[in-house]
């Protein structure tokens, strides 16, 4: 029992970064149509970020944090602007090929600025492990699930309460639509890069104390987040983090009880066998799928 | 200009030929041989993706099926390398058929993400349960036919341009016939396909056990040239690249997918005096080749010849 509830948390803590990645897939495919492999990168750059302004620079935890986010942010920013914006037609082999080229641009500048060494800084609180059954829970853990799920609730208000969150939505249903309505479609796109970013950013502050953070983390982090994505059905966010906390407990059991090196390999055997039985995801509309061009 | 397939096929036979005799250093045919090598691969997927319209982010599996199986049967049954390289193709064949079956139901991002976890799965499995496990393993036996050995890097590099220039051949017939019009068909527009009579999910198949063969005979070229193989050879990151050679080359033309492997596979190399920033040399490069050249190096050059009043 006690070892099981120690995978169970294990794999929480990395599903948690899976749903975050997968939900920063959403945001960037609803208002888009664009999968953004890149995505990994901006959790890597939230925790070197993080790792620079607080230890290298020795700035307070909190303006270290939202230094980190608003950094990240404006990198998100920057690849709208300079490579998804100047593409006018939209063909998906072209954006994916795109995304993939900037991750391995941000992928140098990162190698470049922080060398191929592992980052890490102290954890958010001090304090002993908390005893659950026999299993301990490292009080990061605690920080990083709470911290993902209150950002998940923020998305959701966001979304469906605020009116520049319906806009975004908009954009997403019908982009010709939306900009009848008045609604600047451009903007969206660029402000849907933006948060997905910030939402990158956050997992990797939260998870580097526990995983620690070298700068060639991003292509599995993407991978993992995309078959999040799939699996809870393109475009669903509460299907993405379902999905992911999915992936994360049952790599984590893998791992555990049959065989380290097949963790990998699990996740992506369920989504296949999920594409296979369900082609739209566990929680996604084979309508909507067939609706929409990707 | 008159620029048809025959031509360029000529021209392209001719530049071959007498290549060595300009460049005569073992590491500059060594690098036209890897070219020839990944142009064996970049010809299926661009069968697959520019003419069936089928995204695959899988190929380097079917590469690693092919190096492995080619090897592991030349080594462990002794059988003479000829037949174990087409062993691995039916191998290759047959795993994209099961994987086909399914995955071409999907389509975009579904398809996408279900080809890149198949590749990912058989590195996965290279990597854990291949014989050296992530290290990999030597002593393949080089490329032989006859009784005659390709040990030269020049010998090779005939070899394997010779296999691509067959199989670029076939390809362009293929392209030319009712299998490839009828692609074609698939790729404009699946529903129109269907109702003139088209079967769609068939083709799809064929098209995909065609890049699949290609892929395997491009790794098992490979492996019987380096003589040593690793996992790591066969990651995502090669599927990436040949994604990368195909779009850069030009996705609507076959001649495209052998020019994008070319200039992909000696771009790291013309990057090595930038040492650790290579990477970012090269994603800059092909940031900039995504941006303004998207339509691909060889469609743009024909496009511009074809103009050129003669």
């Amino acid at each position: 029992m006690s070892v099981f509830l120690q995978f169970l948390f294990s794999g929480l803590t990395t599903g948690a970064v899976y749903a975050m990645v997968g939900l920063g897939f959403n945001i960037i495919y609803n208002a888009t149509s664009i999968i953004n492999l890149a995505q990994g990168e901006f959790v890597v750059i939230g925790g070197l970020m993080m790792w620079y302004f607080s230890e290298a620079m020795k700035l307070p935890f909190f303006i270290s944090a939202i230094l980190a986010v608003a950094s990240t942010g404006l990198i998100g920013l920057l690849m709208e602007r300079l490579t998804i914006r100047p593409v006018k037609k939209s063909d998906l082999l072209l954006m994916i090929m795109i995304t993939i080229a900037v991750s391995i641009v941000l992928r140098g500048i990162l190698m470049f600025k922080f060398g191929k060494d592992p980052y890490t800084y102290a954890p958010f609180t001090e304090g002993e492990p908390i005893h659950i059954y026999g299993a301990f829970i490292q009080q990061q853990t605690l920080w990083v699930i709470g911290i993902t799920l209150f950002f998940i609730i923020l998305i959701f208000l966001f979304f469906n309460k605020t009116m520049l969150g319906k806009a975004m939505k908009a954009c997403a249903v019908n982009p010709v639509a939306a900009r009848i309505t008045g609604i600047n479609v451009d903007k969206m796109v660029m402000l849907s890069f933006v948060l997905s970013a910030m939402m990158g950013a956050v997992a990797g502050i939260a998870v580097t104390p526990i995983t620690l953070m070298e700068y060639d983390r991003g292509p599995m982090l993407a991978v993992k987040g995309f078959c999040a994505a799939i699996m809870g059905g393109l475009g669903r966010g509460r299907g993405s983090v379902i999905g992911g906390f999915i992936i994360g407990i049952l790599e984590s059991m893998t791992a555990g009880y049959i065989h380290s090196g097949a963790k990998d390999a699990v996740a992506l055997v369920i989504i296949l066998v999920i594409l296979f039985f369900k082609p739209a995801g566990i929680f996604g509309s084979k309508t909507i799928a067939d609706l929409r061009r990707f | 200009m008159q620029i048809t397939n025959r031509n360029i096929f000529i021209g392209f036979s001719i530049i071959i030929i007498i290549l060595p005799l300009i460049f005569t250093s073992s590491y500059s045919l060594s690098i036209a041989t890897f070219s020839a090598i990944n142009s064996l691969i970049a010809i299926g997927l661009c069968v697959l993706m520019g003419y069936a319209g089928q995204v695959s982010l899988g190929q380097a599996g079917f590469y690693g099926i092919g190096a492995y199986v080619s090897s592991i049967l030349s080594i462990h049954l002794g059988l003479p390398v000829i037949f174990a390289c087409i062993v691995a193709m039916i191998a290759s064949a047959l795993s994209a058929v099961i994987l086909a079956i399914p995955a071409l139901r999907l389509k975009g991002h579904y398809l996408a993400v279900a080809t890149l976890g198949f590749g990912e799965i058989i590195h996965i499995i290279l990597n854990e349960w291949g014989p050296g496990g992530p290290s990999g393993f030597g002593d393949i036996p080089r490329f032989n036919l006859f009784g005659f050995v390709f040990d030269t890097v020049m010998e090779y590099y005939y070899l394997s341009w010779f296999v691509v220039m067959i199989v670029m051949a076939f390809s362009i017939n293929l392209i030319n016939s009712r299998f490839g019009r009828a692609l074609r068909s698939i790729h404009d527009s699946e529903i129109a396909s269907n109702a003139m009579g088209v079967d769609v999910p068939k083709l799809k198949i064929k098209a995909f056990v065609l890049s699949a063969v290609f892929a395997a005979l491009g790794g098992s070229l490979y492996a019987h040239y380096v003589t040593f193989i690793s996992p790591s050879s066969f990651s995502l990151f090669q599927s990436v690249l040949v994604l990368m050679m195909v779009v850069v080359g030009g996705i609507t033309n076959l001649w495209g997918a052998v020019v994008g492997s070319i200039i992909i596979t000696i771009l790291p190399e013309l990057l090595r005096e930038f040492k650790e920033y290579d990477i970012l040399v090269y994603g800059i490069i092909l940031i900039l080749t995504l941006l303004f050249f998207n339509k691909g190096l060889v469609p743009i050059v024909i496009e511009k010849l074809q103009k050129v009043k003669p």
